[in-house]
């Protein structure tokens, strides 16, 4: 019993060192990024390697994402005799939700492990270290350069993966369920509003923000060899998924209500 | 001059230094001798402040970088070189960048300067026309000796060198040897060298020191190290299968 609650107490400790250890690094790096001197050429390699790599796989999940999302509500909205509605139900849970989200879990699966990995294999081999008898702050050559990247190139990401998603939808209603062209688009920008899409993009941001954190605190902290690294690379991936999936979860609950 | 007192520092319940006391004069090459696994590295690290000791202090020109904050810490940094056992150059630079890398970050120096610079580093260490090479790109040895050119490439006066003759073959070793040398003669730095190579610790030392069971248990100069009564010291400087250190 002593030895169960005292394990208890440890991972409670754990826990708690690891979020104090994750909310440290998120500020360090917010602050960072106001603080000379500017990596201009670090952070644009960072957005090309996490935007641009990226794209083909948001490309296609977002498309598949709203062709899947057109059948399975005309399923149930044609049996009701409201297709019309097919195209609102498509826009608002792309750009709410499904965006966001999937945009988030493919680059923390992408970019998230890549950061962890990279970063792992620095501390390991000590460059983390090279870096620091060299007094340069690795949170400000390495951090920064990753967060600033992924503040911009999930929310940007994130609005192409909505605008995909619908034109999945678009291509399935007008082909399969014979839905009028300017029917689905007229009923996308009237149900539209500009709350769907930035709260949608907020989320994105908080997204960014967690999967940065996560992943650069998972690989400074690596320790171990390559076993490490590993371990550290797919702890960062699955914590990613989760925190973003219950951060969905709380501001989604928060717009719902303001 | 660099003072260490009463350094401790334990890994999860592993004591690795036990109130080690080490002095080293401005100028001076200090050569640390010891087996695998107790401590050198460690202690070095400890020099420059990239790991904290549970107890004890390292006093650099009056200051203890145990208790400096970072942006001062960073400053002590800045006049010293580090070589680490593993080279540990950055794989996403450019040799080139990598030895250049202090001059860039912390230097206004132009780009011509730098190349200038890193070209010259690189050939006190043996090596030419290989800038544009990923670390990737080179032998064990030849990464060993780009992370010597590193460290030195910003002019420290205070070099920090972990096993440099090892992984390189026996003439580059002595080019090494003299290079150490020279700059302790010619730019007057102050250094600490780890090694296993006693001909290397002979040939580089002006005082050399026994690091066993977390503390420094003899120095001397290399002839008064040769010349040693302690049993300890003497199998190891003999290479002694047995002895009072296995026993
Ligand atoms: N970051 C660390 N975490 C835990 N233990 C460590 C760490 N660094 C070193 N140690 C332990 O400290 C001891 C001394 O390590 P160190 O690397 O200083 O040895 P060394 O004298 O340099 O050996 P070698 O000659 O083989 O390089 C070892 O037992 C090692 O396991
Ligand atoms: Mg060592």
């Amino acid at each position: 019993m002593k030895a169960y609650l005292n394990r208890l107490g440890k991972k409670f400790l754990d826990a708690l060192y690891y979020t104090g250890g994750i909310v440290l690094l998120g500020t360090k790096a917010t602050l960072g990024v106001f603080r000379p001197p500017f990596k201009r050429r670090q952070v644009f390699a960072q957005m090309s390697k996490i935007g641009v790599d990226s794209l083909f796989i948001v490309t296609l999940i977002s498309l598949f994402t709203g062709i899947v999302l057109v059948f399975q509500s005309a399923y149930q909205l044609q049996k009701l005799g409201a297709e019309r509605f097919i195209a609102h139900l498509v826009s608002i849970a792309m750009c709410r939700e499904m965006g966001p989200v999937f945009t988030a879990l493919i680059i923390a699966g992408r970019a998230g492990a890549s950061i962890s990995a990279e970063l792992g294999t620095m501390k390991v081999t000590e460059q983390v270290d090279a870096l620091q008898t060299m007094a340069s702050d690795p949170i400000h050559y390495l951090v920064v350069p990753r967060f600033l990247a992924l503040m911009t190139m999930v929310p940007i990401l994130t609005i192409y993966a909505n605008f995909i998603g619908i034109v999945g939808g678009y291509i399935v209603a007008i082909w399969k369920l014979g839905i009028t062209s300017s029917m689905f688009i007229n009923s996308t920008f009237e149900v539209l509003t500009l709350k769907d899409i930035f709260s949608g993009l907020f989320k994105s941001l908080i997204f960014a923000a967690v999967i940065c954190t996560v992943s650069c605190f998972e690989g400074l902290n690596a320790r171990g060899g390559a076993e490490g690294v590993g371990k550290a690379t797919t702890l960062a991936v699955v914590i990613s998924f989760v925190l973003i999936i219950a951060a969905d979860c709380l501001f989604t609950a928060f717009f719902y209500f303001v | 001059m660099i003072e260490i007192i009463n350094l401790c520092k334990t890994f999860n319940g592993h004591e690795v230094l036990k109130k080690l006391n080490l002095l080293i004069k401005k100028g001076q090459t200090q050569v640390i001798i010891g087996r695998s696994g107790c401590g050198k590295s460690v202690l070095l690290k400890h020099i420059v402040g990239i790991l904290k000791p549970d107890s004890g202090q390292v006093i650099i020109d009056n200051q203890d970088i145990t208790r400096l904050n970072e942006k001062e810490i960073d400053r002590l940094r800045l006049r010293m070189g580090l070589l680490f056992q593993g080279a540990a150059l950055f794989d996403s630079l450019s040799v080139g960048e990598n030895v250049g890398f202090v001059l860039r970050e912390h230097t206004d120096s132009d780009e011509i300067t730098i190349r200038k610079r890193v070209r010259e580093s690189l050939e006190l260490v043996g090596l030419r026309g290989i800038e544009e090479l990923a670390p990737s790109e080179l032998s064990g040895g030849m990464k060993k000796r780009v992370g010597l050119a590193r460290a030195i490439c910003a002019r420290p006066d205070i070099i920090l060198y972990d096993e440099p003759t090892t992984g390189i073959d026996p003439i580059m070793a002595d080019a090494i040897n003299t290079l150490i040398r020279q700059l302790h003669d010619k730019l007057e730095v102050t250094s600490i060298a780890v090694t296993h190579d006693m001909v290397s610790a002979y040939k580089i030392a002006d005082r050399i020191s026994m690091l066993y069971d977390g503390r420094i248990i003899e120095s001397g100069s290399p002839q008064e190290i040769k010349d040693t009564k302690d049993p300890y010291v003497r199998q190891f400087i003999t290479g002694a299968a047995r002895g009072p250190i296995t026993d």
